[in-house]
């Protein structure tokens, strides 16, 4: 008992006098007279790298069945079972990574990066949807993204939202795509997988604030059809907009319209729209002041976009671990704090000058400042951009699938009797 | 249906087909950019053992229930010491394998008598949740031959590590797919 006392004792002293903590050889390995061998570290290799190849070949195949599936085929049946397919595979098999939706994260990164690039299969994860959402429309959120899925799957009692609403709470969307860009270009955080509320069903694991957030998410799902793919995803503000000029895209009707209006409320992401009337003179002159009156504000709300996010900057900053540690360091060196945090025992215990880790601050603080202030801006042209489309007229002479809101999902097939027609034809033949 | 003008329509479908091309276009041009910058392989997660403090979230941040994070032990720096610090609390009652004088919680470090005075320690993997308690040990009275790392035969690899993102230390960092490990070698 003395005896391990003293010993510890003089340990201590001696990790006392060392000046790093770290790998100080104190007992020199020894020199065996026995014929033991000396263990090695073992190193298990990751997954193996032509594994990369399959996933993406397996996203190709997707993408090709769903194209197929919604536009050729027209089967709401084969795009769900397609769509369950591709929840098991991407979702519960690949455990939800890497995905489309997070591979903005290392897009961003690897172009703010000078260390890091993307790795061949992240920059296909990342593309292969666009170019095919260019083609076909958003087939990649009917079949093949298991987040969609999920939410499709349990999509049960679909509510309408009204269609302000809808366009109010689908700048979230915007936002949370726009500050996944800034956190990843300062290589602060990757958001979208951090906050990526299905992971945790995929994986089985998360922590508990993640788990509320995640039921929470599904319950929402089961009455407001794809609450994340249509407010909150921010791959989904891309497609949405590639949507818009794609080539091919969902007809409710697979020839003509006969406005028998039974596809009307088919929809339970509100993507159908209904003909337009004339707009009355009076209303079309007040639609056009708002218009100008709009037009007129636009560098006020950029200019105050970007006011707001040069104001909360520093908020941001602190996203990026450096910055948080130099805060903290800041006002333990000024005597706010006495205790210290395991981050700021690791920076004194590195050896690293304060100066140094000072100067990193300000240059982070720099960074988001500027970029920070940029999204501010942007966020102010997108909100005015989607008051003033409210204010424009636009002509429609039939039911149709929105370009950018539908997600290919071939709901509205069934409703339509022009369908129903073709189908039977088809089967005759 | 209400008569289009066929002159609007053409211009319309011009418009489009204009646009669609751009776009194309641009997801080309910025695709070709990003490859351009070549990264065949892959990253994965990994600890730089300099710069962990053993804080102990790797044992509880990782979205794996059980960590994927463990113990690993570079035989070569140990001093293969009777009195461990890795292995016994401070001021063990006796230096022998009773769960109360051992400083790992799940007990998942074996010790061997290999030849007086000299003892191996072997982790037990399976039981090793990452606490990081025994390397802390180690690293302050020891050689620091205990550290940890994460075992890529469990990491599932997410794109953001949830524990590179709890890290105090920001140890974690990512390292080529081929290059998975990085070692203390006791230089
Ligand atoms: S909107 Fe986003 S989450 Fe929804 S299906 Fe499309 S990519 Fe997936
Ligand atoms: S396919 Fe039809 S039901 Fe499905 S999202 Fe598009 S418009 Fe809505
Ligand atoms: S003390 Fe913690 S890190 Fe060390 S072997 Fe035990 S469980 Fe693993
Ligand atoms: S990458 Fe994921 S699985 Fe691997 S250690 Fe980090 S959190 Fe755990």
């Amino acid at each position: 008992m003395t005896r391990t006392r003293r010993v510890f004792t003089l340990l201590i002293l001696a990790s006392l006098c060392a000046a790093s903590a770290w790998a100080i050889e104190r007992f020199p390995p020894p020199e065996f007279e026995t014929d033991y061998v000396m263990k090695e570290t073992t190193v298990p290799g990751p997954r193996a790298e032509w594994r990369q190849a399959v996933d993406v070949t397996v996203l190709f195949a997707a993408l090709c069945a769903a194209s197929w599936l919604v536009l050729k085929k027209r089967s709401r049946r084969g795009v769900f079972v397609l769509m369950l397919f591709c929840l098991v595979y991407f979702g519960f098999w690949r455990k939800g990574c890497v995905c489309s939706i997070g591979a903005i994260g290392n897009v961003c990164l690897s172009i703010f990066n000078a260390e890091y690039a993307a790795p061949w299969y992240v920059v296909a994860f990342f593309f292969l949807p666009l170019v095919f959402t260019l083609f076909f429309g958003r087939t990649f959120c009917a079949g093949v993204c298991p987040l969609g899925a999920i939410q499709d799957a349990v999509l049960l009692r679909p509510l309408q939202l009204p269609a302000w609403l809808e366009s109010a709470l689908r700048l979230m969307a915007w936002l949370y795509l726009s500050l996944a860009v800034l956190f990843a270009a300062t290589a602060s955080a990757f958001i979208i997988c951090r906050y990526d509320p299905f992971i945790a069903f995929f994986r089985f694991g998360a922590n508990p604030a993640m788990w509320v957030v995640s039921i929470a998410m599904l319950v929402i799902a089961v009455f407001v059809g794809r609450p994340y793919c249509r407010f909150l995803c921010p791959y989904g503000v891309l497609l949405r907009q590639v949507g818009r000029v794609s080539k091919f895209r969902v007809t409710i009707t697979p020839d003509e319209c006969i406005q028998c209006r039974l596809c009307e409320d088919a929809c339970p992401f509100g993507a159908i729209d209904k003909p337009t009337v004339e707009w009355p003179q009076k209303e079309y002159v007040r639609g056009r002041q708002r218009l100008l009156i709009l037009i007129g504000c636009v560098p006020l709300f950029i200019a105050g976009g970007a006011w707001i996010g040069w104001k909360v900057a520093p908020k941001l900053a602190t996203a990026h671990p450096t910055v948080a540690l130099a805060e903290r360091v800041k006002l333990e060196q000024a005597g706010v704090f006495t205790d210290r945090i395991d981050a700021s025992k690791a920076f004194y215990s590195s050896g690293k000058l304060l100066e140094e880790l000072y100067a990193e601050n300000d240059e982070k603080q720099t960074q988001f400042a500027v970029g920070s202030a940029m999204v501010g801006g942007w966020m102010g042209l997108v909100a005015v951009i989607s008051l003033l489309r409210h204010s424009i007229f636009w002509k429609r002479s039939d039911y149709e699938a929105h370009r950018a809101g539908c997600v290919a999902c071939g709901r509205c097939y069934n409703y339509c009797p022009r369908h129903r027609k073709w189908k039977e034809n088809k089967a005759l033949l | 249906m209400a008569q289009q003008n066929p002159d609007n329509l053409n211009r319309r479908k011009f418009l489009r087909e204009g646009l669609f091309g751009g776009t194309l276009a641009m997801l080309g041009a910025a695709a070709a950019a990003i490859s351009a910058k070549g990264r065949k392989t892959e990253y994965v997660w990994q600890i730089d053992p300099y710069k962990c403090i053993g804080c102990g979230n790797c044992a509880t941040h990782c979205v794996l229930n059980e960590s994927a994070v463990k113990c690993v032990h570079t035989y070569a720096m140990c001093g293969y010491c009777d009195l461990c610090t890795g292995y016994f609390v401070p001021e063990p009652k006796a230096l022998d394998t009773a769960a109360e004088n051992q400083l790992c919680p799940t007990g998942a470090i074996i010790r061997t008598f290999v030849e007086d005075p000299y003892f191996e320690y072997t982790i037990d993997e399976p039981l090793c949740i990452g606490c990081g308690k025994c390397v802390v040990g180690c690293a302050a009275f020891g050689n620091g031959s205990l550290f940890l790392q994460v075992r890529h035969d469990r990491c599932v690899n997410c794109n953001e590590c949830a524990i590179a993102a709890a890290c105090p230390s920001q140890a974690f960092k990512r390292v080529p797919a081929d290059q998975p490990y990085l070692l203390k070698d006791g230089q």
